[in-house]
Formats: C-alpha cells, sequence, structure tokens
C-alpha cells in the first residue's frame, strides 16, 4: 500500500513538473499577436483564481465553515504586496494626491543590495508579507467570528469583507493606501525574464502558474496531514470531533488563518497579474465568483477546484467572449449576441452544470481518485 | 481498588428543571459499572456532565484523585437552585470535552456519531490526533512520519482486536450497525483513555447483537484493562457483565449495588414497573 502511495505521488510530481515546462514553453512559442494568446491570459487569471478557489474550499469544503470574507483577506493581501514593492522613483507620481506614508520596496532594497536575485527575493518577501497580513487580519476577526456557525458565520464574513473595502477607499487613509485610487506600477508579472546568454526567456505566465503551483502543493499536503484529517472531522460531526480530543476553538482558527494566508497570496497574485491594486475591484461579487468555482468543482475536492476556476475563467474570459462581440461559433448576429448575452449563457451553462453534477464536476474526489478506481474495475474485471 | 471517576453532589437544572439531582457515584479501576433508569431518568444528561458538555449546576467530578469539574450555583440559578449542597463549592472549573477526553476519558453516543465521509481506518486514526504533539507546519511537511508510521500500525492493530480489519477501508456509515458501534468504540479506544463510557451501546440492537456486544464489552476490559461505565436499557447486557448498578429515577438515585442485590430492590422494580396501589 505505502509503494502504490509513493507511486502515485511521484507520478503527480512528474506532471506538475511537466506542466510547468510546457506553461514555460507556451510562453515563449505564442506571441501576443496570437488568437491563441487568450490562453496565456486564460491561464495567468486562472491559476491565481484556483489558488483563492482552492483557499477557500480548504475553509467551506475541508472545515465546513462556510465564510464569505474572501475578496476581503485577497484585498488585504493584494495592497500589502502593492504597497511594499512600488519602486521609490514613482512612488510620489503614484500617490498623486497623498503623501506616501510606507517608503519601502523589497524587490528595490534587496535588488540594490544583492542584483537580481535581490529583487526575486524581495518579491517573494512581499508575497509572504501579504499573506501574513491576511493572516493577521483573520486571526483578530476569528476570536469572535468564529464561535458563529453555517449563515451567522457567512452574514458576518461578508460584512467583514465589505469594511475592509470601505476602510481600504477611506480618505485619511490615503498616505498608505491611496484611498480610493489604485495602487499601480508594482512589479508585476511581465516583469519577469531569465536571460541566458544572447535570449531572453520570458515568464509572464510561468510565474503565477509556480505561485499558485507551490501554494496548492502546500494546502494538499496540509489536507492530508494529521491536522488536515481533524479539520475534516469537524466538518463531519463536530460534536464527535470535540469528544474525540479535537479542540474545536483552535483547529477552527487555524484553518480560518490558514485559509486567509493563502488568499492574502492569490490577492497579490492577483494584483501581479492585472498590473493594478483597487479596493473597488474586490467586491463581494468575487467571493461568490470563486465560491462559484469551488462548487462547481466539487466542495471538498482540492482538484475540483482548480478545474472549476480554469473552466469559469477560460469561459467567461476567453470561449464565450463572442457571444457579447457579435460573433460566435461562425454566427454572425449582433442583434442578439451584444453586452450581456454572454452572461445569459453563462448562468444557463452553470445551471446545466449544477444540474446534472448534483456535486460539482469532482464530487468530494481528487484526479487520482479516478485512476484508482478504473485499476481496481480493471483488477475485478480480471 | 482505587477510585477513578468520583461524581460528588452533582445536580444539574436547566432552568427549573432538575435533570439530575445530588448524584453521587464512584466508579474504581478495572470495574464495569452501569447506569440504569427508565426513560428520561438523567443517566444522559449525568454523562454529559461527567464528559463536559454540560456544566452543572452545582457539584464537583473527581477523575483519577484530581478534581476535574467544578461549580457552584451562579446569577440566575442561585434563585433557582433547589438543592441543599450550595455552599460547599466555591470555584468554577468547566473545561471543555476536548479537555476532558485528554485527561483520559473517551465516550461513545446513544446516536451513532461516526464520521460520514471518513473510511474505517480514518476514523480511528483521526482520534490519535489528540495524542501527537507537533505543530500543522511540521505535520505539513512530513516532519511527523515516524510519528505517524507508529499511529497507522496501532490503528491496525486496534482493528484487528475488535474484528473490523477486514472493512477497514469501506466508508464508516457502510458498516452494518453493529460494527459501526464497535467502530465507535475503537475509536473511543484510539484516544488512549483509562476509563471509557459508553452512552447505550446496545440501542436498537438486536438479542444476537447485543451478546456479541456483552462479550465484545468483557473482551475489552480483558485485553485493554480498561474501566468501563456504561448507560444501558438491555437488562441481560447489563445483569451480565457490569460488577456494579446504579439506578436513576427522575434525577435521583434510588438504589446501588451488585446486579443481585438490584434485582431484588423493591424500589428499582417499583420504578421501573410502576407502584401497584391497592384497591
Amino acid at each position: 500500500m505505502i509503494t502504490t502511495r509513493k507511486k502515485t505521488n511521484l507520478i503527480s510530481l512528474l506532471l506538475v513538473a511537466a506542466m510547468l515546462a510546457l506553461v514555460i514553453v507556451l510562453d515563449q512559442v505564442i506571441q501576443p499577436t496570437d488568437s491563441m494568446s487568450m490562453l496565456l491570459k486564460v491561464l495567468q487569471k486562472g491559476s491565481i483564481y484556483a489558488l483563492a478557489a482552492v483557499s477557500m474550499n480548504l475553509l467551506n469544503g475541508f472545515t465546513g465553515l462556510f465564510s464569505l470574507g474572501h475578496a476581503g483577506f485577497m484585498l488585504i493581501g493584494a495592497y500589502t504586496y502593492a504597497i511594499l514593492t512600488i519602486p521609490s522613483e514613482v512612488r510620489d507620481v503614484v500617490y498623486q494626491y497623498y503623501d506616501a506614508a510606507i517608503r519601502l520596496s523589497f524587490p528595490e532594497t534587496l535588488g540594490n543590495a544583492m542584483g537580481p536575485v535581490g529583487t526575486l527575493l524581495g518579491v517573494v518577501l512581499a508575497i509572504v508579507a501579504a499573506g501574513l497580513a491576511a493572516t493577521l487580519v483573520a486571526w483578530l476577526i476569528g476570536l469572535p467570528v468564529l464561535r458563529l456557525k453555517s449563515d451567522y458565520l457567512a452574514i458576518a464574513t461578508l460584512g467583514f469583507a465589505e469594511v475592509v473595502r470601505a476602510v481600504f477607499q477611506w480618505g485619511k487613509l490615503g498616505p498608505v493606501t491611496n484611498g480610493s485610487n489604485p495602487l499601480k506600477s508594482f512589479v508585476r508579472i511581465n516583469s519577469f525574464q531569465l536571460k541566458l546568454g544572447g535570449t531572453t526567456i520570458s515568464l509572464t505566465t510561468f510565474v503565477p502558474v509556480l505561485l499558485a503551483t507551490v501554494c496548492i502543493a502546500l494546502i494538499v499536503l496540509l489536507v492530508n496531514s494529521t491536522y488536515g484529517r481533524s479539520f475534516k472531522a469537524i466538518r463531519d460531526d463536530e460534536v464527535a470531533a470535540e469528544a474525540m480530543g479535537i479542540n474545536l476553538a483552535r483547529h477552527k482558527i487555524m484553518s480560518f488563518c490558514i485559509s486567509s494566508f493563502f488568499a492574502g497570496v492569490s490577492g497579490a497574485g492577483m494584483a501581479m497579474v492585472l498590473g493594478i491594486a483597487q479596493a473597488s475591484n474586490f467586491k463581494s461579487a468575487m467571493t461568490y465568483e470563486i465560491l462559484l468555482m469551488v462548487v462547481l468543482g466539487g466542495i471538498g475536492s482540492i482538484s475540483g477546484s482548480c478545474i472549476g476556476a480554469m473552466l469559469f475563467i477560460a469561459a467567461s474570459e476567453w470561449w464565450l467572449r463572442g457571444l457579447d462581440s457579435g460573433n460566435f461559433l461562425g454566427i454572425n448576429a449582433p442583434g442578439i449576441f451584444r453586452n450581456g448575452f454572454r452572461l445569459v449563457v453563462f448562468s444557463v451553462i452553470i445551471m446545466i452544470v449544477v444540474l446534472f453534477f448534483r456535486k460539482g464536476i469532482m464530487g468530494d474526489r481528487e484526479l487520482p481518485d479516478l485512476f484508482k478506481k478504473r485499476a481496481r474495475k480493471e483488477a475485478a474485471g480480471k | 481498588m482505587s477510585s477513578i471517576l468520583k461524581v460528588e453532589n452533582v445536580t444539574m437544572q436547566f432552568g427549573g428543571v432538575v435533570a439530575v439531582d445530588n448524584l453521587n457515584l464512584e466508579v474504581n479501576e478495572g470495574e464495569i459499572v452501569a447506569l440504569i433508569g427508565p426513560n428520561g431518568a438523567g443517566k444522559t444528561t449525568a454523562f454529559n456532565v461527567i464528559t463536559g458538555v454540560y456544566q452543572p449546576t452545582n457539584g464537583a467530578v473527581w477523575f483519577q484523585g484530581d478534581k476535574i469539574v467544578e461549580n457552584h450555583p451562579q446569577g440566575k440559578m442561585k434563585k433557582l437552585y433547589k438543592g441543599e449542597e450550595a455552599g460547599s463549592y466555591t470555584h468554577v472549573l468547566a473545561p471543555t470535552p476536548d479537555k476532558i477526553t485528554q485527561l483520559g476519558m473517551a465516550r461513545t453516543f446513544q446516536n451513532i456519531r461516526l464520521w460520514k465521509s471518513q473510511t474505517v481506518f480514518d476514523n480511528v486514526l483521526i482520534a490519535m490526533h489528540c495524542r501527537t504533539h507537533t505543530n500543522f507546519l511540521a505535520a505539513s511537511f512530513r516532519m511527523n512520519h515516524r510519528e505517524e508510521q507508529e499511529q497507522r500500525e496501532r490503528v491496525a492493530q486496534l482493528l484487528e482486536t475488535v474484528g473490523l480489519y477486514d472493512v477497514k477501508d469501506e466508508l464508516a456509515t457502510s458498516l452494518p450497525y453493529g460494527k459501526q458501534r464497535r467502530l465507535e468504540i475503537a475509536r473511543a479506544l484510539a484516544t488512549d483513555p483509562k476509563l471509557l463510557l459508553l452512552d447505550e451501546p446496545a440501542a436498537g440492537m438486536n438479542p444476537q447483537e447485543t451478546q456479541e456486544l456483552t462479550a465484545f464489552i468483557g473482551q475489552i476490559r480483558s485485553d485493554f484493562h480498561m474501566t468501563v461505565f456504561l448507560i444501558e436499557h438491555h437488562m441481560d447486557l447489563v445483569m451480565d457483565i457490569s460488577d456494579r448498578i446504579y439506578v436513576l429515577d427522575f434525577g435521583k438515585l434510588i438504589a446501588q449495588g451488585t446486579p443481585e442485590e438490584i434485582q431484588n430492590n423493591n424500589r428499582v422494580i417499583d420504578a421501573y414497573l410502576g407502584v401497584v396501589e391497592d384497591a
């Protein structure tokens, strides 16, 4: 049994490495003018949304805490990252109406000291800081909020996310958050390039995919550890979990904080992909989008959340775009296919998916489980 | 024989309703003790007070020589309290159920509460979580693999002893009723308890299954040197295996003693069958 587990781990590791290599190749082959360049856009945005969906799944699907504060934590992450990476020479341009209070730029300071490696390290540190800022806030509001259950918790966290958005847009905090104006000019994904001799390798898509992969791998490791198992026990039966010695308060806040950490990181990733951090982007509609990805993929399935996020982003950003602009699948009907029609079709598709996949695309299984089932069936057939 | 559990003057009042009235009982190490009584007598409430689900209105619970639960009537309950021992307790000690489990007391539930989406193996493995010493980071990076390996071996051993090893990869809820009961007991044993509390282990079982369970509880006592305190309705089971029996009626202790003494006690017979009134 242990050998098969090791084998599965090895195969998954190889597949992930192959996927990352493929992303680098795609990054070089596809030019920005190609019609396939949308694929790269989808991969960039989709991977960040996948991370957000998986981190939400950790809380909603694995611990059974129905929280809707995700956009708030992502906002905190995005702003922390942006504030800590804006280079000093453009800082006054970005903060055009305010006198910037925080004048520290991790990539710049470390880059001056250690060269390109320092810049990279600075970016990584800023991303970690984004996660930690979200964690700190999660811990503070988790103490009172996690005493609530189910719907009440959802409402409280939803309210929290709205409060965070309002606070970040507050003019008095302008020197830090730039008020309701966007933060920009910070290190974003297309700043990443690898120079080998004469050739330049663009890492624009690779960076967000790598960030999401590493973070999702960490979440998978956690979910399969003894702590992940006790989270599932809390989800299945809280009373029994407590009677078996699992400290509910401690485990719930732990799950809440870890989920928020990765939400913060995905917020930082979102800022890197969009090149802009603005509080008005992180509406509760964003939380619902992420929740939709989780539900479509299957509550309690990490690979399901990834698939759900990728499909959602691909459909809304790429495949169904034509429905808004008048041309779809070779049909030219500007009368019907105009702005907003995409959302109509999209809603219908979601309804169909929900009708035919009651528990989401993956249910609570993971990708390797599908192959396991097949192997077992074959063995039984023989 | 030393006392492992002592319930001292415990009163549990819900508003004006007295569910458990001044209960005193003692369980000694190595014994099987039963708590019986008609429906609504307060047996499960007494269990819930012992395991920390409820905080008693007044009284204390001792475990292995330490006071683990204590309370006295406060606030609104001061007026409502109907007992007499109000002055004896001054402190408030109210650990949550998980703390009490970590002290070494494990329980099962009257209506089975297994973790539904987990396999038989994982159900037992999760119960060992409370004895791990790793933090979540170390656990995520598998720095505890030796401890985990040890736990997995112990789970396999435990399932072997209780006769569930051949179904270890099935979902807990797909087991037949009798085996689910067994699994719940195995899960409680996995928390490494000194005292096992069984809340109506034979509820809903046919005579055949009840007989198997009786043998099983006896086996637990001999294999794990476990002290067992149980609530039960099946008189056959209770009379067969208990060393001593406590009888509750309307929250009050009405009798205690060996099975023979209880069988011949008139107050117990009255409580169960009703009082015969002369016409």
